[in-house]
């Protein structure tokens, strides 16, 4: 069983492996595309297998639980692995179109693979130091990533993104020092229990230590800055997959372990959630009103929508922990996909900055059909899958009598049409100041293929999610009702329990 | 023992945060360089500290009642060479910042993000 749990990891690795040594030839970046679409095969199995047969766990190197480093996936893991594949494959090929040999002799799509291996790392491992170890994978190569090419912009961003990352990280070492000295233990599965014999007191503390880590890694209030400042910089490709899976990597890690292991003083710790996520769901949409480049409004409204995923964590019932989820899988697919967009508006009208661009919807009618699809799915408007990830959120605070909660959701939804709809207005309605017409057609063949087919791709799902969301939410259900009841998680890790 | 590592842990940190906030980058760099070491102290001291007694048990025989923990010691070495990796990267993105920006004031660097000028 355990090499289905080690195949997502593996795959990756040793694709940056094989992209490294054929940077300097243009075979690279059909490796990329390979080894993604291989990843989405195993996922695939991953999935199935899950759904067969509940959580499955494998243990590496065959030290049994709690002593050696444990894979171990349920619903959630298992989606998530699954959806990180998708947007593989569709930016590794966007990236035939977006990344220039110079970028690619640089190692881009080495890079890239790492990246996908720590995140599928991070979603998959069921040990607390391993997750560390994850973390860091993912961000040196998103360090990486980040300053590659070295505008004096992107080393800007980059300084300010490395900092702060690099404090997170601390945080996060320091909180599983303390929990292990607490506790003597760092499986997680173990943790969940180990932890009742612990100074409760102490217990909170270490808790909002980890709170602080992820927040940073999630980009909640007021732990953000370092988004806005560095995800406008780098090329779009890599804005595209950071916007769509690096923020929740630090979602997904709150989500577990305040759901498996610091689900003791929920009245303290979800209280601070709560407030956390209405202030991060009004801060950000408040700061895209402001910004006026469809990147930087772009990432404004990552740090707002990850305010929406929090309140689900924070109400913890059954319901919001199902919004949370099918939240996170909604606005990985739809956020990814904006940024794809905006990366083909900046190639034929010639920037993002809004005022200087225009004319793309007389002139490139199709960019606009699928602009408008994660465009307002994003603000939630029916029948898209954005709209049921609130409604479902939505519902769960007026439940619990939420009703300022709830009011602030649903305020922030109408904002957040205002950012659309100004990006729709300027850069799509009014014509071009220099009044050339941007057309798709100035693309290549093969780059209008390149960019065109994931975007449309991503769409699509989008709208499958929104018009079928049965089938999902059943999903959500299931994975939901496995973080609150973890039984069949410590089980499938540590074996049966007496 | 413990309390001279409690100390030594705190003295490290507040170092750190002094030198983090003191607007230079520089001294950022160094302020995290004395951070992640107290975070790993931290960690070794979380496995209880023992007095001259490795973890080497003789085959067949039992473990003794007190030997140092070895994990603890394992994954400060790991988070020790991270850190290495990490730091290196950081340096030379601080010396490729003072070579493009000509400037280690973050306060000075707004190339990314712009000061509007007031309307």
């Amino acid at each position: 069983m355990s090499w289905l749990l080690a195949l997502p990891v593996v795959i990756p690795f040793l694709t940056a492996v094989l992209a490294f040594l054929t940077r300097q030839s243009p075979l690279g970046r059909w490796i990329s595309v390979a080894g993604s679409s291989l990843l989405l095969v195993a996922s695939i199995i991953l999935m199935a297998t899950v759904l067969r047969d509940g959580v499955i766990a494998g243990q590496m190197g065959n030290w049994p639980a709690p002593f050696g480093i444990t894979l171990v996936a349920d619903l959630l893991s298992a989606v998530m692995v699954l959806i990180t594949a998708i947007v593989a494959v569709a930016v590794s090929i966007y990236a035939i179109a977006d990344v220039d040999e110079g970028m690619e002799r640089l190692g881009y799509h080495a890079l890239f693979n790492m990246l996908i291996a720590g995140v599928v790392g991070a979603f998959i491992t069921g040990d607390l130091f391993n997750l560390y170890v994850w973390f860091e994978v993912m961000l040196i190569a998103s360090f990486g990533l980040l300053v590659l090419g070295g505008r004096p912009e992107q080393i800007d961003g980059g300084v300010k993104y490395v900092a702060l990352n690099l404090v997170s990280t601390i945080m996060f070492l320091t909180g599983i020092g303390l929990l292990y000295g607490m506790t003597g233990t760092l499986n997680m599965a173990d943790l969940a229990s180990a932890v009742d014999g612990a100074d409760q007191r102490l217990l909170t503390i270490v808790a909002v230590l980890f709170m602080i880590a992820f927040g940073v890694k999630a980009a909640v209030f007021p732990l953000f800055f370092w988004l806005p400042a560095s995800y406008h910089t780098p090329a779009f490709s890599v804005s595209a997959v950071f916007a769509g899976l690096l923020t929740k990597v630090g979602v997904y890690a709150l989500l577990r372990m305040f759901t498996l292991v610091f689900d003791h003083d929920t009245a303290f710790t979800h209280t601070i959630l709560l407030w956390v996520a209405g202030l991060t769901m009004v801060v950000g949409v408040l700061g895209a009103a402001a910004q006026s480049d469809m990147r930087k409004i772009l990432s404004f409204h990552i740090v707002s929508q990850i305010g929406y995923m929090i309140l689900g964590l924070a109400l913890l019932t059954p319901l919001a922990i199902v919004g949370a989820v099918f939240y996170l899988v909604h606005h990985i697919v739809v956020k990814a996909n904006l940024f794809l967009i905006a990366g083909v508006a900046q190639r034929i009208a010639g920037g993002t900055e809004l005022s200087r661009i225009g004319g793309l919807y007389k002139s490139a009618p199709l960019l606009a059909v699928l602009f408008v699809v994660p465009a307002f799915s994003l603000a939630g408007f029916p029948p898209l899958s954005g709209f049921w990830a609130k409604f479902l959120l939505v519902k769960a605070a007026l439940d619990v009598q939420g009703w300022i909660i709830a009011g602030i959701a649903l305020a922030v939804g109408l904002l957040t049409i205002y950012s659309m709809t100004k990006i729709w207005a300027q850069a799509f309605w009014e014509p071009h100041p220099d009044g050339v017409e941007p057309k798709l057609s100035s693309l290549s063949n093969r780059e209008r293929a390149a960019m065109l087919i994931p975007i449309a791709g991503l769409a699509i799902l989008t709208v499958v999610i929104g018009t079928i969301p049965e089938p999902f939410v059943q999903f959500a259900e299931a994975s939901a009702a496995q973080l609150l009841d973890p039984t069949a998680y410590i089980t499938a890790v540590l074996g049966e329990q007496p | 023992m413990e309390f001279l590592f409690a100390i030594t842990i705190g003295v490290l940190v507040a170092a750190a945060v002094y030198l983090m906030l003191s607007n230079h980058l520089l001294r950022f760099i160094f302020g995290l360089v004395l951070i992640s070491n107290a975070a790993n102290l931290t960690i070794f001291v979380a496995g209880r500290l023992t007095d001259g007694a490795p973890p080497l048990i003789p085959e067949g025989a039992d473990a003794p009642t007190l030997a140092a923990n070895a994990l603890p010691q394992a994954l400060v070495l790991t988070a020790i060479v991270i850190g290495f990796g990490l730091f290196a990267f950081a340096i030379v993105l601080v010396f490729r910042a003072w070579t493009s920006l000509n400037s280690l004031t973050p306060d000075d660097m707004r190339l990314a993000e712009p000061e509007e000028a007031p309307k």
